[in-house]
């Protein structure tokens, strides 16, 4: 509750700072109150409150809101010169990113299906107008309005799912919806498997799962890239958080139900995303088809419950977020001097660049799944869970499917390394060089000692 | 224990201090290169031979997998061991002909893929040998494809996709050696100790040999192999077809056999004939080979193919020899491709035809070359006799009619090796090579090393053997003991 209320006070503030012009204020007080609310999640540890029936506070909603503010705060980071380059409203941006964190936090730690309702569409409202933030610019416009009525139909299919729910068990609690299960296992009232599938379907519109995927590339490269970077990281973890919380908690006694429509979205979105993302010339789009590819591997966890199907998910979940950040840092310097985000652009990076590069390197190597990174971590523990059933097959096409994936990722790899270009020298902020370290560190500590996360929720 | 550690991560401390370097990075990771050279005599010299794994560490690692960081020496483990630290020093030494362009870069990534490469021949634990497994595929492959020759994009990316695949699928199975053990945990003795049913054994064997079929390669998983050597720069070669692809070799004795002796036993006469199509196969296509380099690279293939049929016959000799083998093909094979850079590095060609009478220009060179051709063409007094001799008669003791075919394999490669050595080095000088200057420096240094230990192991093979033999013995009890249940 701390967490929430800290970022929306920090979210008013920013707000009351933009308006007496401190625009150099901005970023101290955004980071000093997501630091704040990290704080807090510390603090809350193995507490396990529930909040007025509401919101349950237990260690999993902990662990991913410290996710989503630690991403969140280097994406702040990232903004320097990208915001103020180019608009007078900074504030706004800052405000209503603050807003779309504190509908996150929501949609990570529900116990009841209106509070999920809630946060998604604080979360999803602030992105619509991000998506749109470049008033002039006909790309981001059009990111914005696909978005928007992308969104507002999934949250529809979504509302249809809860309704059904509500009516068959009475209730929008968690707890209660479960223990309605498991106490009728014979006389579960007819309505509530629509509801369950209207419910999957409107997540799986929210994490860009195929065959709900196609709003996904357009949006993505249509935002601007930073926008870009938190709608496919942070917002994404939130979403598989949100989903995890419903489907591994509530609906865990149907799971021989749900499985089946689940292994089909799971073996599209895995399909789909990587051989999409193989004819890529840019590199913007082909991180959204990889980030479709990688709700693909994310889903893999609900395939099989089992108690390490929530850190399974956090570990995927924070391998994903960190790499990506990294790649959509490399990618807005890379912009900013070339004014290109094709893999052309890339070429010759290393030779001047060599720290940019390496970064970027590493997380390519991590989307890819490469020991010593904590993307390897991730999907073994995701290949893990499934061959926990003895689903070999289904093991077997993610392999398949994983070294379409290497195919890919390396070719930014080999473009900046092996081949020769113009040996553009980037203007590398101070603050990118954190982030880029930052995030580089974590990603090859969580693939060295993963320990440090993997028992913790 | 200490000194197994150290062992493992010098290189990696060395590649970690080359990095920061710049134009001293030669001499720094030539140093610790023979640093490890050291630390690893120190270790044979200290090391007992009986069948026990020494030197063991044994540290929690990530405990909620049940993943230890488990290592340890055995016979078998430090014959590669030797090699690797034997042959990464003359490796860095032979690249002093050379100035690579970012050199820091270049030596750092030599030394890490050692630190991978030791991993994988000590790693006691299955998730520690894949990761040492992987640790050493991704340094290789940068070298190959920023210092390669033409094409290196595409070639290295076949390379790379080709091993990772094999790799993955062995991922697969190793968890499901990890579920099927209700310890849950991947240590090497738990995996010995698991009974599986020979279905499961038939998959899981699949599932490790195509990932060492490929790395070694064991035809018809070779495709990726003539290419990638080619177009790689010297060292990477070096470090492929020396250190590498016994990765694959010591694979299959350390992990199929004696996890899945019922699979090895269903598919081990497919692999035999597998291996036997390979020798003859590579060896044939060795003779129309008009450079130099592919003539190696394709008589590599056919010594691996001996080497992994006498592996599958699964008796004493066959096993020893492969031992054997391992160390003085690595040897060879090294000494092959150093001399065809040198020769390289004055004339810039390595065709065949364009060739000739180096001998005379450059004497000393024209010896040593021709004591390592005789020893890959296995004459006796040399050290790819002995390995050859034990080969050979291990798949004579499996069948009469493979051991004519695999035989053919000496033949052969004495037609095509000796030449080839005609070719360049004897006749008449032409306008390239009259003025070719012979050999000096640490090329001396590298090359006659390296004759002295192809003559010595050559001669007095029998500390070696020694060193192996009560590992290797107890190794097929193990095999033979579970194969009778």
């Amino acid at each position: 509750m701390n967490i929430i209320i800290t970022i929306s006070i920090t979210a008013f503030l920013v707000l009351y700072a933009g308006l007496f012009k401190a625009n150099k204020a901005l970023l101290p007080l955004t980071v000093v109150g997501l630091l704040t609310a990290l704080g807090f999640t510390f603090y809350a540890w193995d507490g396990n409150a529930v909040h007025y029936g509401m919101m349950q506070t237990d260690n999993f909603a902990l662990a991913f809101s410290a996710v989503c503010i630690v991403g969140t705060s280097l994406i702040f980071l990232l903004t320097q010169n990208y915001f103020h380059a180019k608009s007078d409203n900074i504030a706004e941006y800052y405000t209503l990113i603050l807003f779309s964190l504190a509908g996150m936090i929501m949609m990570v730690s529900y116990k009841n299906m209106a509070m999920l309702f809630v946060g998604l569409e604080i979360m999803s409202v602030s992105l619509y107008i991000l998506a749109g933030i470049r008033k002039k610019d006909f790309a981001s416009n059009e990111a914005s309005l696909k978005y928007f009525l992308m969104g507002a139909f999934s949250t529809g299919f979504l509302l249809f799912g809860i309704t059904l729910i509500y009516g068959a068990t009475g209730s929008f609690d968690l707890d209660k919806i479960q223990a309605y299960l498991v106490s009728n296992p014979q006389t579960i009232s007819p309505i509530f498997y629509p509801g369950v599938i209207l419910m999957m379907i409107g997540l799986s519109f929210k994490v860009g799962a195929a065959p709900f995927h196609f709003w996904t590339p357009d949006v993505y490269e249509g935002s601007p890239s930073l926008i870009t970077t938190f709608m496919s990281t942070v917002v994404k973890t939130a979403g598989f958080a949100a989903f995890l919380r419903l489907f591994a908690g509530a609906f865990a006694p149907l799971h021989d139900f749900w499985v089946v429509p689940l292994i089909v979205i799971v073996c599209l979105t895995l399909f789909i995303g990587n051989v999409t993302a193989l004819f890529q010339k840019n590199f913007k789009r082909m991180l959204a088809y990889s980030s479709i590819s990688h709700a693909g591997y994310l889903l893999f966890s609900l395939i099989v419950l089992s108690k390490n199907s929530e850190s399974s998910v956090l570990v995927y979940a924070s391998a994903y977020t960190f790499a990506s950040i990294i790649a959509f840092a490399v990618l807005i310097l890379v912009k900013q001097k070339t004014g290109s985000d094709h893999f052309e652009s890339f070429n010759g990076l290393g030779k001047k660049n060599p720290l940019v590069a390496l970064c970027l390197t590493v997380a390519m190597l991590s989307l890819a799944g490469i020991p010593l990174t904590a993307g390897f971590i991730g999907k073994y523990l995701m290949f893990l869970n499934v061959m926990g059933e003895y689903q070999t097959l289904l093991v077997a096409f993610a392999i398949l499917n994983a070294l379409v994936g290497f195919y890919y990722y390396f070719k930014v790899i080999v473009a900046m390394w092996f081949k020769d270009g113009a040996e553009v020298e980037l203007a590398t902020p101070a603050q990118y060089k954190v982030v880029l370290i930052i995030s580089v560190a974590i990603t090859i500590i969580l693939g060295v000692y993963p320990a440090i996360i993997l028992n913790l929720i | 224990m200490e000194q197994l550690l150290l062992l493992i991560f010098l290189p990696l401390i060395g590649a970690i201090i080359t990095a920061f370097t710049g134009k001293s990075a030669k001499i720094i990771s030539t140093v610790f290169a023979v640093a490890s050279l050291g630390l690893a005599l120190v270790i044979a010299f200290t090391f007992i031979p009986d069948a026990s794994t020494q030197f063991e560490a044994n540290l929690p690692w990530i405990a909620d997998l049940g993943i230890r960081f488990h290592a340890g020496i055995d016979g078998i483990s430090l014959l590669v061991v030797l090699l690797t630290n034997l042959l990464v020093p003359i490796i860095i030494l032979s690249s002093y002909n050379h100035e690579y362009k970012n050199p820091a870069a270049f030596y750092a990534l030599i030394l890490f893929m050692q630190s991978g490469l030791l991993l994988v021949f000590t790693a006691m634990d299955a998730f520690l040998f894949y990761i040492g497994w992987e640790a050493a595929l991704i340094p290789i492959y940068f070298i190959c494809a920023v210092w390669g020759g033409k094409d290196r994009i595409r070639i290295n990316m076949k390379f790379f996709v080709y091993t990772i695949a094999g790799s993955l699928f062995m991922l697969m199975g190793i968890i499901y050696l990890y579920l099927q053990n209700t310890a849950h945990n991947f240590d090497l003795q738990t995996l010995y100790s698991l009974n599986l049913n020979p279905t499961q054994q038939g998959w899981i064997f699949w599932a490790f040999f195509i990932a060492f079929a490929i790395k070694m390669p064991i035809f018809p998983f070779h495709t990726w192999q003539p290419d990638t050597y080619t177009s790689a720069p010297t060292p990477g070669t070096m470090l492929l077809s020396g250190i590498m692809l016994k990765m694959g070799i010591y694979g299959l004795i350390r992990w199929l056999l004696p996890i899945v002796p019922q699979g090895v036993q269903e598919w081990g006469n497919l692999v035999i004939i597998l291996s036997i199509i390979g020798i003859v196969y590579a060896s044939l296509i060795a003779f129309t080979q008009k450079d130099a380099k592919r003539l190696v690279a394709y008589s590599s293939i056919a010594h691996v193919g001996l080497i992994s049929a006498g592996i599958f016959a699964l008796n004493q000799q066959g096993m020893q020899g492969a031992m054997v083998q391992m160390l003085s093909h690595g040897i060879n094979v090294v000494g092959l491709f150093y001399v065809l850079d040198i020769i390289f590095s004055r004339v810039k060609t390595n065709k065949i035809e364009e060739l000739g009478g180096i001998a005379k220009t450059a004497p000393q060179l024209a010896i040593v070359f021709l004591i390592i051709v005789l020893g890959t063409v296995a004459l006796p007094g040399t050290n790819g006799f002995i390995g050859e001799f034990l080969l050979l008669l291990g798949v004579y003791n499996y069948s009469i009619w493979a051991a004519a075919v695999a035989g053919l394999t000496i033949i052969f490669g004495a037609v095509y090796m000796l030449r080839m050595y005609q070719n360049v080095m004897l006749g008449q000088t032409n306008s390239l090579t009259i003025t070719f200057t012979d050999i000096k420096g640490t090329e001396k240094l590298v090359l006659y090393t390296i004759c002295v230990l192809i003559i010595v192991l050559g001669v007095y093979p029998k500390p070696l053997l020694h060193l192996t033999e009560a590992s290797v013995q107890h190794l097929l009890e193990q095999v033979n003991q579970k194969l009778k249940q």
